[in-house]
């Protein structure tokens, strides 16, 4: 039996503060944070959840925005979630369950359409309408794409290598990454350094001829970053779509039932099993320290809980200059977390509609619409829209991508009705004026989305009941990402292992003894992966508690 | 989701086991009965009708097609005659077997080629500088293959102009119900046997003159089950079982060379510069990793160790294409089996294995692997030369019997 949603919550109402030391609090329920209080709550420890929001989840959260409409306000498709996580906390036990996605569709403007399908041979007829050669090519990019990310894959499930380290440990891990390297086809090697450097758009020049394929495959390498397609280094992130897996398959897409939120509240329940605590409506003012070690936090009213450890599941920066103070920090360290890149690009539509959005190029509710929707005609369409960006405008013609959770999910919204989320790119979080004008635009932008989906859905206007729309500023000011980055800073190549969020502190420990990161600000990064957790956990328990 | 060949309206009408598989994106019918032995007695006793329109076609045209396809191919081309076809194999620049087809050489210049993948891409790349044009014709045609001792004189009735003397492995311009089409004498079933080529849009009455003509003949229609199992017979590999394509292997040892599959007699080496020429040049004097081998199961031993739990012996109707561990005589693993079915006209349990080198003479003894009542046992076999079943009327021509 699964225990209810309302369940997960009924502990929090308890006495906050309490005059009990608890081994760990932690700040955020994010799913993050909530895989790190089951893992410590499994062996034992007494971990505390504080979460400043009435629903737990952070941005992997399912919230009824709309009375019978059930929406993952912010993130909204999984794929990278680690599978040890699932069977380590046994996530199927308490709720949770993937649908997965079977297509990707792209409209045209022009009236055709590409799908890409589970189904190989489906897949190869509907790319050799666009170019013969290319839907041959592509089986081969996704086998090449493969052979690399099971190259990378190893370091998203251990802590971050460290190449200035002397300790054996540290040598050791990296001699073994370098060995599983070595063991590689060398033309590989080769096409693993193309990787990490070139573009997206460049990279995909090399293999494929038709922009109607590059076009939806070349988003992938900008998501969440305030880069374009043309933009040196995004390449590598195409890689991240194939590392994704669902249970064992590569490169598959899915979404919760229930929404994105389902995730953290069968993280939730995990840890509740396991004797967690978890609250609620519980915002932290400050993070108390003594010495250079984190001894509690400060909340919102005031009180004080003490704590052995504090594990900080918000953004680096939020975490060491909002709640600790830069005067605990030397200030090499202050300027590094400065000079952490976070610069939001997106933004979030979520529609509530009477009827299922019929495309003009490919009529009809059929499969198509089952898997994500993206709005990307072309190369030249989305640098474009990067270029509106970069000069402090969101994009006229954004890209989009959405998905119909509705159509396979019925949970989620009321019958005959649909949910369509959508994730716009680009909304720079430095919007012309300043950040704190967006407000003023939202209304402006959420149209511009509407508009530009319209063109593909011509009675999209009619059917809407409901609009719901996050703003990078929106997304800071309700779910304390910081400048509205979905992944707790960008992930971009200098930004990302043991970079991440600054050089020498990777491992998920900070300057102040005792303060620990599990967010999507450290190693592997965001993607709703909950490795961040899971490694923090076992950083935290290595340290001793 | 599959999509429906040129002849579906007809084989979906006759399939009534619903027993259907995809084939290169296609519906194709594995078999029409419950059971594909009918089938399969038809390929080896009458005839049996399948259609094979799945199969990658390309038409290769222009001024230097031959050229062209003399550098793809590991076989010379350029020897082929006007209205011959070949059967033969590509390989990438290491040498690494891509996929294995046939090639018909209708003009000096125009050539088609069948695959088992899609192989647009690959000839593409080469085709740079060559004046050639190819063609994916996959969906325009429709094809179908007449298989089984009565298969001339079926066509021969149905045809405009009299097959009968069309040789082994050459093809011929002709009609049917009116409509074009091409006659190759060619078949994946190591039988006499034919394969007709026609516009899609003329498949059905092309289909109808067909069955129309082989009504007396005991002509059936037959699917992949009973096919596969004729195949076996035959010794003949297929793409994705019995090796796999370069370009889809993860690593570089689940490749093979055609030295290894048994295909090194398509590999003409001494000639201008084809791909893979170089490596497979230093392969051929170095000698395969492995070779392919045809194993007779020993049937006796097999008996003995089901009548050892009081069962007669237990076999598949079907061919089988799984990994099966073969065993040098002293019980080391010296090679496997990716495919096997029991002949049931040889009466013989056989397998297509994969061996070391030094185990694949004619006669060595083997041991290979079987369940028998959930415990792994080990019977003898022989290894021996393919085709196992290779009936003269496959090769011969009425020709031949007036020269003699």
């Amino acid at each position: 039996m699964i225990m209810p949603d309302a369940e997960v919550y009924s502990s929090i109402k308890k006495d906050p503060a309490g005059s009990e030391t608890w081994d760990a609090v932690i700040i955020g329920g994010g799913h993050n944070g909530l895989v790190c209080a089951a893992y410590l709550a499994k062996v034992g420890r007494r971990v505390l959840v504080l979460e400043r929001r009435p629903v737990l989840g952070g941005a992997a959260v399912t919230e009824e925005v709309f009375p019978g409409f059930h929406f993952s306000v912010c993130s909204y498709v999984v794929s990278l979630f680690r599978p040890q996580i699932i069977r380590d906390l046994e996530l199927a036990r308490h709720g949770l369950e993937i649908i997965p996605l079977d297509c990707s569709f792209l409209p045209l403007p022009d009236g055709r359409s590409l799908a890409r399908w589970g189904d190989g041979h489906r897949t190869r007829r509907e790319i050799a309408r666009f170019s013969a050669r290319d839907a041959e090519v592509y089986p081969e990019f996704g086998m090449a794409m493969t052979r690399l990310s099971r190259m990378v894959k190893a370091i998203i499930d251990q802590p971050a290598p460290e190449p200035a380290s002397v300790r054996p440990k540290d040598m050791l891990q990296l001699l073994r990454l370098g060995n599983n390297l070595r063991q590689n086809d060398p033309d590989d090697l080769y096409l693993l350094s193309k990787l990490l450097t070139m573009s997206a758009a460049d990279f995909l020049d090399e293999w494929f001829e038709s922009d109607v394929l590059k076009g939806p495959m070349s988003v992938s390498g900008i998501i969440g970053t305030f880069l374009g397609v043309r933009s040196p280094g995004t390449a590598y992130v195409l890689l991240h779509h194939y590392m994704g897996e669902i249970d064992g398959a590569f490169r598959s897409w899915g979404f919760a039932r229930g929404g994105t939120g389902q995730i953290s509240l069968a993280c939730a329940r995990a840890a509740k099993s396991f004797g967690a605590e978890i609250r609620t409506e519980a915002g932290i003012q400050k993070i108390l320290t003594k010495n250079g070690r984190a001894t509690g936090i400060v909340l919102d009213n005031g009180d004080e809980i003490h704590a052995k450890n504090v594990i900080s599941n918000i953004d680096p920066r939020a975490t060491f200059l909002g709640l600790v103070g830069r005067d605990q920090f030397d200030d090499e360290f202050v300027t590094a977390m400065e000079r952490y890149k976070y610069r939001g690009s997106s933004g979030k539509v979520n529609l509530a509609v009477d009827r299922i959005p019929e495309f003009s190029c490919r009529p009809g509710a059929g499969p198509h619409l089952q898997g994500d929707i993206a709005i990307a005609p072309g190369i030249q369409y989305l640098e474009k829209a990067y270029d509106e960006a970069k000069y402090g405008s969101f994009s006229k013609r954004p890209y989009i991508n959405m998905v119909i959770p509705s159509m396979s999910d019925q949970s989620v919204a009321p019958p005959g009705k649909h949910i369509i989320s959508m994730f716009v790119q680009y909304a720079p979080y430095h919007i012309k004026g300043g950040a704190h004008t967006w407000p003023e635009h939202r209304e402006a932008f959420g149209d511009t989305v509407v508009d530009t989906l319209a063109e593909y859905c011509p009675g999209l206007r009619d059917s809407i009941l409901h609009r719901q729309v996050l703003t990078p500023w929106d997304l800071e000011q309700d779910f304390g990402l910081t400048e509205g980055n979905i992944f707790h800073g960008e992930l971009s190549m200098e930004q990302m292992l043991f970079l991440r969020p600054a050089s020498g502190w990777a491992r998920y420990s900070t300057p102040i003894r005792k303060l620990w990161l599990c967010g999507s600000g450290t190693h592997p990064g965001g993607g709703v992966m909950g490795a961040p957790g899971q490694l923090a956990a076992e950083a935290v328990l290595k340290g001793g508690i | 989701m599959p999509v429906p060949s040129p002849f579906h309206e007809r084989t979906a009408a006759l399939c009534h086991s619903l027993f259907w598989k995809d084939w290169s994106g296609y519906h194709a019918v594995r078999s029409y009965d419950t059971c594909h032995s009918r089938e399969y007695m038809a390929f080896r006793h009458t005839a049996g009708v399948i259609d094979v329109s799945p199969l990658f076609k390309y038409e290769v045209s222009g001024p230097d097609a031959t050229r062209f396809l003399s550098l793809v191919i590991a076989k010379d081309i350029s020897r082929l005659r006007q209205g011959q076809v070949t059967y033969c194999c590509w390989c990438d620049e290491k040498g690494k077997l891509m996929d294995d087809g046939t090639v018909t050489r209708f003009e000096e210049n125009r050539y088609r080629v069948t695959a088992a993948e899609p192989s647009l891409h690959w000839f593409h790349r080469y085709s740079r500088g060559f004046r050639v044009e190819i063609e994916d014709s996959t969906a325009r045609f429709g094809a179908l293959a007449i298989q089984g001792p009565a298969a001339r004189q079926i066509l021969q009735e149905s045809c405009a102009e009299d097959p009968g003397a069309l040789k082994f492995f050459w093809s011929m311009e002709n009609r049917i119900d009116d409509r074009p089409v091409v006659i190759t004498r060619t078949g994946y079933t190591g039988d006499l046997g034919y394969e007709v080529w026609c516009a899609a849009t003329d498949a059905l009455p092309v289909w109808d003159g067909i069955m129309a003509a082989g009504a007396g003949s005991g002509l059936q229609p037959a699917g992949l089950d009973a096919l596969d199992v004729t195949r076996v017979e035959a010794g003949f590999i297929m793409n994705g079982v019995d090796y796999v394509s370069a370009n889809h292997c993860m690593i570089e040892s689940r490749m093979s060379t055609p030295y290894e599959i048994g295909l090194g007699w398509t590999v003409n080496l001494d000639r201008d510069p084809f791909i893979g020429q170089a490596a497979l040049r230093r392969e051929k004097e170095r000698g395969p990793r492995r070779h392919l081998v045809g194993l007779d199961i020993d049937w006796v031993e097999t008996e003995n160790l089901y009548a050892a739990h009081n069962l007669p012996p237990e076999v598949g109707i079907a061919a089988w294409r799984c990994d099966v561990p073969v065993f040098s005589h002293d019980g080391r693993q010296i090679g496997y089996a990716t495919s096997g079915s029991w002949s049931p006209i040889l009466k013989k349990n056989l397998a297509l294995a994969h061996v070391q080198p030094g185990y694949h003479e004619p006669g060595t003894l083997l041991k290979f692997e079987i369940m028998v009542e959930h415990e792994r046992k080990q019977v003898k076999a022989t290894v021996c030369r393919t085709p196992f079943f290779n009936p003269e009327r496959k090769r011969k021509s009425p020709h031949d019997h007036a020269r003699r």
